[in-house]
């Protein structure tokens, strides 16, 4: 694998976390627990879908097949997609959706924080408008970990039952492969250890300020998004999303 | 326009003779185009008309958020989808400056939003209706953001200063909304392939008639309209505003290539107005009492999300009280 090769792979992650959690929230429209909250997903999805697709953009350009943006995000298919499992999983009830934005967000933050500093300045200049952007969402979904968790007896039960479901998928992002490690050394992708202990520090705090517990690190960790293996529940996702480009091939929207 | 049967409680006008001073003062300051602001003597009726009417307003945007959030998961691409939520976001946004309009008038936005869910208060007839394929965000936005724009310039000069001040802001993004809606559906004309074509035009006859509708009952019928006009809640009768809407739409639908569903639709020189057919009012009524296509699935989201956030809103209420303990101990 050259370090094109490498970036292309990586510029996939990032722009599919982004999209598919994007994805996610938009399914909440009409579904929040008040308007306000509502309008805050909404802006935080649309946040998301505008960081991947300056992602797939760059992916596009780098790869030069003759493929945009938008056919990377609406017509490959699911083996082909290197999203996050955690990203994927069901909205579930507030406290799982906040659990997996919270657990994102975290990795998001510390992620383009480091990419603001990258080698490529092509990815600076994402990272460092994203960073805007992830450092409200980050904010955003701390606040709800410690209004449910520190609310009432019913929010505590259901937030920590949140954190300790989604746990197994919070692994992945730590785990580096070659593409990580190639680009790592290039100065291009910042080094994944370093990464997960600022990710750490932040979590056990949040996780102590909203009286709740923070899972073992060293729980089992499902992993497979890196290789296109994801959980069942994307194949749904992506149908749904890539419906009408698939339905009507070549069609312009 | 989305207050489609606003009720005033006035059976007739009162002359300014059989009016109370203070009645008097302030219906000629509405005859003298000064607004009226929160602070200032109003009549009961007043109030509780504007209330209703702004209400349904607001809960019109909520509930018009859900057909465009049928195709937002399945927008074809990054431009449109960008574009679609960001208009929804809009929608959600004239809601809730909406509901703080109608709370200067006294009235708590729980309140009014437990009678929507009850069904005691209704929403504009339009959302009642599915969004089937992709054109009908084109159509929506061309259509019925459309309508609601014919009748809000109109509302820019209301009289109730927070009202009107609401109007001058939402008009600006809903001509947007208008604009894109048709582009959507431009695009998918000059473009499109023959199915993409075919699906604008069910889109459109889908969408036709109950666009008209959207203005509410023909003026004969409407009791309400000779009050509001007096009190300038309303500036123009409903078919005046209907008549309107379709002088301004019919060259956009000729532009566009595509046809209305209406044989009865043709341009009338002596009068200088298109003439169109009836209105099936039949439909109209069924879907304001409750038996469009959609009300009972539109008013179960709402209500569920209202009834399944009940945890999330306690929590978050138990959590800043806590909070306010501990600054207070601090
Ligand atoms: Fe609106
Ligand atoms: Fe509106
Ligand atoms: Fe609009």
């Amino acid at each position: 694998m050259n370090q094109n090769q490498a970036l292309f792979e990586y510029l996939l992650r990032l722009g599919d976390s982004d999209m598919v959690l994007a994805q996610r929230l938009c399914e909440l429209v009409g579904k929040a627990p008040a308007l306000e909250e509502e309008m805050a997903i909404g802006n935080v999805a649309l946040d998301l879908i505008g960081q991947a697709r300056s992602w797939l953009e760059y992916a596009a350009e780098l790869e030069d097949a003759g493929r945009s943006a938008d056919d990377l995000a609406f017509t490959r298919d699911e083996r082909a997609y290197r999203n996050l499992l955690l990203v994927e999983q069901d909205n579930g009830n507030f406290a799982d959706t906040m659990a997996r934005q919270f657990l994102f967000d975290l990795w998001h933050y510390h992620l383009l924080s480091a990419l603001s500093q990258s080698s490529d300045e092509r990815i600076v200049a994402i990272a460092a408008k994203g960073l805007k952007e992830v450092t409200y969402h980050l904010r955003r979904s701390g606040n709800w970990i410690k209004r449910l968790g520190d609310g009432t007896e019913e929010s505590h039960a259901k937030m920590q039952e949140a954190i300790d479901e989604i746990w197994t998928y919070a692994g992945e992002m730590f785990i580096a492969d070659e593409v990580d490690s190639l680009l790592a050394d290039a100065g291009i992708a910042p080094d994944l250890n370093a990464l997960q202990q600022k990710w750490q520090s932040d979590l056990t705090t949040t996780l102590e300020e909203a009286t709740l517990a923070c899972p073992p690190m060293d729980a089992f960790m499902q992993t497979g998004s890196k290789q296109g293996m994801h959980t069942e529940q994307l194949g749904y996702l992506l149908a749904e999303m890539q419906f009408l480009p698939r339905s009507f091939p070549g069609a312009s929207w | 326009m989305y207050a489609q049967l606003v009720d005033t409680g006035a059976k007739r006008l009162k002359t300014l003779e059989e009016m109370s001073p203070e009645e008097r003062a302030f219906q000629e300051k509405i005859d003298a185009d000064i607004k009226i602001e929160p602070k200032n003597w109003m009549p009961e009726g007043y109030r509780r008309t504007l209330i209703r009417q702004i209400s349904q307003h607001a809960h019109s945007e909520i509930v018009g958020m859900l057909p465009e959030k049928n195709w937002l998961t399945r927008a074809p691409n990054f431009k449109r989808k960008l574009q679609l939520l960001a208009k929804i976001q809009d929608e959600g946004g004239h809601g809730l400056y909406l509901y703080s309009a109608m709370e200067t008038l006294g009235a708590d936005r729980d309140e009014e939003v437990a009678k929507l869910h009850s069904g005691e208060v209704k929403y504009s007839s339009i959302f009642n209706y599915p969004a089937l394929s992709w054109a009908d965000m084109g159509t929506i936005g061309w259509l019925v953001d459309g309508a609601a724009i014919v009748n809000q310039v109109v509302l820019q000069r209301t009289s109730y200063g927070p009202y009107s001040r609401a109007m001058i802001r939402i008009c600006k993004e809903e001509s947007f909304h208008q604009r894109q809606g048709y582009q959507i559906l431009l695009d998918m004309m000059r473009n499109g392939n023959e199915e993409q074509k075919a699906m604008v035009q069910d889109s459109i006859n889908r969408f036709w008639w109950p666009a008209l509708m959207m203005f509410g009952p023909h003026d004969s019928d409407s009791p309400n309209t000779a009050q509001s006009m007096a009190w300038k809640i309303k500036r123009m009768t409903n078919d005046d505003l209907r008549q309107r809407f379709i002088d301004q739409t019919v060259p956009q639908l000729e532009y566009l290539g595509c046809t209305a569903p209406d044989p009865d639709l043709k341009w009338n020189e002596e009068r200088g107005h298109y003439d169109f057919g009836e209105i099936d009012w039949k439909e109209f009524y069924d879907v304001v009492k409750g038996n469009g296509p959609c009300n009972r699935d539109r008013l179960r989201t709402r209500r569920k999300a209202i009834e399944e956030g009940s945890w999330v809103r306690e929590a978050a209420s138990a959590y800043a009280a806590k909070q306010k303990q501990k600054n207070a101990a601090a």
